[in-house]
């Protein structure tokens, strides 16, 4: 199962940074959630997967019989998703008003930021 | 008294509650907002003295015993930072009384600010790694809305680009923290500490791979060489209010985390980890120096030089001694106030010339001797002239490079001292005394009702890099004891996991 898990991060961040470097602003903001998907899985993954044995104190004891599943990643991971979650929708909206405002998606065209006012339009010509 | 742990976050979250109540109340919130920003200053320094007289300080939160609940720890570092914090708080929420338009303060601009003042405070105070995550986003996410308010293309545009860099590094921080957990089995960083320092848990070519991945997630944010180039490229474009306060905290908090992992958690193998922070620091040096000289827009300028400066800090962090770390922390204190007071100078350029840019703007000097001279006193004080802030904070790191032999850290971070006198007195030449390009060109005047909150934080910012400066001994002293901390780690992890430790 780890295995199958870890081909399958693997494949995320691989697909993620791909397509972060693409020239599309839709691209990069599948790539961030990419990313994210595989940093929440990673962190499931290292921390052990186990089957059937969650962390309940059985009636009568003081703790859970052992070996059990260790419930704190998941919280994090679930931190992670809510927070995630919250960070892609602005990211999303964002991208959406600059593509607007710059009238483009393409992310070689978008660079009013890089270059300065007077040798913008030569920048331009040039590319 | 636990309760001064807590106020520099409660302040903040709720001057941004009660500014938000008054969302239709313009007046209001600008009065909140000062009165918010100004208890937080007197939380801070109450903490520090406190701090300062009673020696490291934890909470745990719900009282779940560390390691397994959340602590807050202020040690001296901490609690100066969290000084620092709250004065840039005041002094920007002052500045931007007069600065910020009516349309960006109706949209809950002050609730934003004190949003992002909770989210740095509370990264420099929490005790466990998780936590220190969760306050970067909440720090980040009020950043990218500051940094998108009012909603310009070249906002939007610099915006998009600070978004993307930020989030990737925050998915590698975050996959960190997931694989430390794996191996160590908590989070509370006291207790990450003891155990890799004991090493029976985490093989050390395993600690230094994950020091490593934070290396990595934290020099983004702090704009360490290769990884800064986003900063020049997104800071200018926000009103220069915001620019400061980021310049001021933000990338700081990324180089806080630094010296917090890099002084506590992976101190088991500093030949390897500590040479490498040292050669990123006269990288990240030259690099920021070299594209600020290159730079004729002002704000451009000043950003590239927050690159080099925190280069300093990295120095300080890499060297490693009870002198340089000491050095490290005054530079920080000193280097956020006078960076900020630049920034805050360069709006009043704008308001006063026209531009930001160098080439349009000239004969300051002539209309305006009083702005001349708030403006050389900070830029002297970064380039490191004496009596000023910077020349002790660089003597500091100096001297610390010659006492364990770092001939060529020092020789680059002399050179830069000068190159970033050179990129100073370029501004000096073009903004002050050449002529005006355009004869004619009538010099605004400040407006009545913004020439005070305008000119109050330039002036007291100014007056600080002088008081840092001429009467450096009791901050020196002060920034010794906060390194000796740092150094011996021991009284930390007693502080927040008890006596047994």
């Amino acid at each position: 199962m780890e295995v199958v898990l870890a081909v399958i991060i693997g494949a995320l961040y691989a697909a993620g940074l791909y397509m972060m470097m693409r020239r599309s602003l839709a691209k990069v903001v599948i790539g961030l959630s990419l990313l994210s998907y595989a940093a929440n899985l990673l962190i499931f993954t290292v921390n052990g997967v186990m089957r059937g044995r969650p962390p309940l104190v059985p009636e009568g004891a003081v703790r859970p019989v052992e070996p059990f599943a260790d419930p704190l990643p998941q919280a994090l991971i679930l931190t992670a998703i809510v927070i995630g979650f919250g960070v892609q929708a602005f990211a999303l909206v964002l991208f959406k008003r600059a593509y607007q405002a710059a009238g483009t998606d393409d992310l070689d065209q978008i660079r009013s930021t890089e270059l300065p006012k007077k040798s913008r339009k030569a920048g331009q010509a040039q590319g | 008294m636990t309760l001064l742990l807590l106020l520099p976050l409660l302040i903040p979250f709720l001057t941004a509650v009660t500014a938000l109540l008054a969302w239709h109340n313009r007046l209001l919130q600008r009065r909140i907002n000062v009165v918010g920003a100004a208890l937080h200053l007197a939380a801070a320094l109450g903490l520090l003295v406190w701090v300062s007289r009673e020696g490291i300080q934890a909470v745990q939160i719900g009282n779940w015993p560390a390691p397994f609940g959340i602590t807050l720890v202020a040690d001296l570092f901490s609690a100066i930072m969290v000084v620092m914090t709250g004065l840039m708080g005041l002094t920007v929420a002052i500045y931007s009384l007069g600065s910020i338009d009516a349309r960006r303060e109706s949209f809950g601009y002050y609730a934003l600010l004190h949003t992002l003042l909770m989210g740095v405070s509370g990264a420099f105070l929490t005790g466990d790694i998780f936590n220190l995550y969760v306050w970067f986003e909440v720090m980040l996410i009020t950043s990218f809305v500051l940094m998108a308010l009012g909603g310009s293309q070249e906002q939007l545009e610099g915006a998009l680009k600070y978004v993307t860099i930020n989030l990737l590094s925050s998915a590698l921080f975050l996959a960190s923290v997931g694989i430390l957990y794996s191996v160590t089995g908590t989070l509370n960083m006291a207790d990450l500490a003891r155990q890799i320092q004991a090493g029976d848990t985490v093989a050390p070519g395993l600690a230094t791979v994950l020091g490593m991945m934070f290396l990595v997630a934290f020099g983004i944010k702090a704009g360490l060489f290769p990884l800064f180039f986003w900063l020049p490229a997104s800071y200018h474009t926000p009103p220069i209010a915001i620019t400061a306060l980021f310049s001021g905290l933000l990338t700081k908090v990324g180089v806080y985390a630094l010296v917090r992992i890099f002084t506590l958690i992976f101190v088991h193998d500093i030949a390897y980890t500590h040479t490498l922070l040292l050669i990123i620091a006269g990288l990240t040096m030259v690099t920021g120096v070299l594209g600020a000289v290159a730079q004729m827009e002002v704000r451009r300028l000043l950003s590239f030089h927050i690159i080099s400066q925190i280069g300093y800090l990295l120095m300080g962090l890499g060297l490693y001694t009870a002198l340089s770390l000491a050095g490290m922390i005054f530079f920080m204190a000193h280097v956020i106030i006078a960076k900020s007071a630049l920034f805050l100078v360069s709006g009043v350029i704008r308001r006063q010339a026209g531009s930001y840019h160098l080439k349009e703007v000239g004969g300051l000097y002539r209309a305006n001797p009083a702005l001349a001279a708030l403006f050389f006193v900070p830029a002297m004080a970064l380039a490191g002239l004496p009596p000023l802030s910077g020349f002790w904070a660089k003597l500091a790191l100096v001297r610390a490079g010659l006492e364990t032999e770092d001939y060529a850290i020092v020789a680059v971070s002399l050179a830069v001292s000068l190159l970033t006198l050179f990129s100073m007195t370029k501004i000096w030449a073009e903004a002050f005394w050449k002529d005006h390009p355009q004869p004619e060109h009538p010099f605004a005047r400040l407006a009545p009702q913004t020439r005070r909150p305008l000119l109050l934080p330039v002036v007291s910012l100014a007056a600080l890099t002088v008081i840092l400066g001429v009467a450096a001994e009791p901050f020196f002293a002060l920034a010794t004891d906060a390194a000796a901390q740092l150094l011996d780690p021991s009284a930390y992890i007693q502080a927040v996991l008890g006596g047994g430790a």
